[in-house]
């Protein structure tokens, strides 16, 4: 068959699939990840290998999947809010990392995995996904409950860490010296500091600089901008996804708003090729030993996870039945937890991918549903209602 | 009266609001324009109960009723009293100088004496506005003060000095 017909097929094939599985996904009231994650795991290799022509297409589209994934995070969370988290709730910050990483680290260690493996097994378990669990709360109605700043003022942190934690990893992954690490490491942070405080004084001239009433020209202009300084962070070494997020970060609340909707459609694209080129490189043999590991670390990390929303819901003064939903709803992990499984892949570990994928298919799962039925269960620590 | 603000980030800010009456009212107001108004639990006061979705077109037409004549009531009442006392209402164009910078960057008061008072975004009205708030091409800033206060705001925002 000719080449290109081949690509074209196998490409509207595989879309027309990841729109089902969305759906499916969405009327269960669960995030897709998991289910595009495992379709792309029966696909792959050892089973059906449907998508071989693409493939190529795929990896290097699962590139850029990851820049927009991570420039749409920068542009989450305006600088002023990343501030008033940090100034507010860095305790609650501290807390998730201190009981969040340290499991997955471990298990790492555990699973025989070299440390730079645990170490990115540490980030795995460490970061909820934001996505999943922002819209979590929406649909929901927990919007307006006195738990949510908390919780997500946990998902922004944990959202900065991760400019720091991936140079950090990216370092470590290639394997040089611990002097090094601590030169990217220092590196990361200045370049953090450096683009938030730029944005706060001088972040309108960038948004006036991409801004224009045409959204074509915005788009252009937005990609081209972060497709290049991702690739200089990829030069010096730190991560493509890093420099993206740094881009994120650096534009204005009022062109963020604009970006976002821009951005939406192609983002939700690209990390969909992502997702399926991270599954598709899994051999599915390596899923079903890989999950008792996996199970038991995401029975850990979803104590661990209770603890962290319980200990920030209670600096707000929120009461226990507020303090189990925000622990609940921290619990999923996805697409940030893949990202950083992505990288040590990469980077020649790849046994990881297995455990990773075991994980967040849990727990993408397991965090929405549970949250979901502990609001009911907590009923019983409400004081009696009042007579009459 | 008790009004309480919380930065939501991600999705908008959350304000609160205890009545004389003693009901606990919550909004949040999201960053796309839309908003949920709540009623919170009698039991557990953390949560939030019988919400009103509202998306961008919905909240406008509440925030109009609610908020628009009155603002504009105020505003005529203030002028009738206090005689000298004017006020205006200035466009800021995208691209100028204060597209994108927060308010308190005018230093409308410190330079002119004029007091902005309101800024006007789409059907929004963000009363009391603070230094802090962001100006964006398309606003229009309600300024009170003296006619050549006005003036001299006039021509500072468009930048001619």
């Amino acid at each position: 068959m000719d080449q290109v017909a081949k690509l074209l097929l196998e490409l509207g094939l595989l879309f027309l699939g990841l729109a089902l599985l969305g759906l499916v996904a969405r009327r269960l009231g669960l995030s897709p990840v998991p289910f595009v994650l495992l379709a792309a795991v029966a696909l792959g290799d050892g089973g059906l290998g449907a998508v071989r022509t693409a493939e190529p297409f795929l990896a290097a589209a699962a590139q850029i999947g990851v820049v927009l994934l991570l420039l749409t995070l920068g542009l989450e969370f305006s600088a002023t809010e990343l501030f008033a988290s940090f100034h507010r709730h860095s305790s609650s910050g501290l807390v998730d990392l201190v009981l969040n990483a340290p499991p997955g680290f471990v298990a790492g260690l555990l699973l025989g995995l070299p440390w730079q493996g645990a170490l990115a097994l540490a980030g795995i378990t460490w970061i909820s996904s934001s996505g999943i669990v922002a819209r979590l709360l929406g649909d929901l109605g927990r919007l307006a409950n006195r738990e949510t700043p908390a919780v997500l003022a946990v998902l922004v942190l944990e959202d900065l860490a991760m400019a720091l934690f991936l140079p950090l990893l990216v370092v470590a992954l290639a394997g040089k010296g611990p002097g090094s690490a601590l030169a990217g490491v220092g590196l990361a942070v200045g370049a953090v500091l450096l683009v938030l405080l730029a944005a706060q004084r001088h972040g309108h001239r960038l948004g006036r600089l991409l801004s224009h009433r045409d959204d074509e020209q915005v788009l252009l202009r937005l990609v081209g901008l972060t497709l290049l300084v991702a690739g200089l962070a990829q030069l010096v070494g730190a991560s493509a996804g890093v420099g993206a997020f740094l881009v994120g970060l650096a534009l204005p609340a009022s062109f963020a708003d604009r970006a976002r909707a821009i951005l939406a459609p192609l983002r939700d694209l690209f990390a969909a090729t992502f997702f399926v080129a991270f599954g598709l490189a899994i051999d599915p043999h390596a899923i079903l030993p890989a999950l008792p590991a996996a199970l038991a670390l995401a029975a850990v990390t979803t104590a661990t996870k209770v603890g962290t929303g319980w200990y920030a819901a209670r600096r707000e003064g929120v009461g226990v039945p507020g303090r189990l939903r925000a622990g609940t709803a921290l619990i999923a992990r996805g697409e940030f937890s893949i990202v950083i499984a992505g990288l040590a892949v990469a980077a020649g570990i790849p046994d990881i991918g297995p455990v990773a994928t075991g994980y967040v298919l849990v727990l993408a799962v397991a965090g929405p549903v549970l949250t979901r039925f502990v609001a009911p269960l907590t009923a019983r620590f409400l004081p009696a209602p009042a007579p009459g | 009266m008790d009004l309480e603000e919380t930065l939501l980030p991600g999705v908008g800010v959350r304000y609160e609001l205890r009545t004389r009456s003693g009901q606990q009212l919550g909004i949040v107001v999201q960053r796309e324009g839309g908003a949920e108004i709540a009623v919170y639990d009698q039991r557990d006061p953390d949560s939030a109960r019988g919400m009103f979705r509202l998306d961008p077109e919905e909240a406008d037409a509440v925030a109009e009723v609610l908020g628009a004549p009155r603002l504009t009531q105020r505003f005529a009442d203030l002028s009738r009293e206090v005689p000298g006392l004017e006020s205006a209402r200035f466009p800021i164009r995208p691209g100028s100088p204060f597209d994108g910078r927060p308010m308190g960057d005018t230093r409308a008061r410190t330079l002119t004496g004029c007091s902005i008072v309101a800024i006007v975004r789409d059907a929004d009205v963000v009363p009391s506005p603070r230094p802090g708030d962001l100006l964006h091409g398309g606003d229009v800033l309600v300024a009170i003060g003296s006619d050549a206060g006005l003036q001299q705001l006039d021509r500072h925002l468009s930048g001619q000095d």
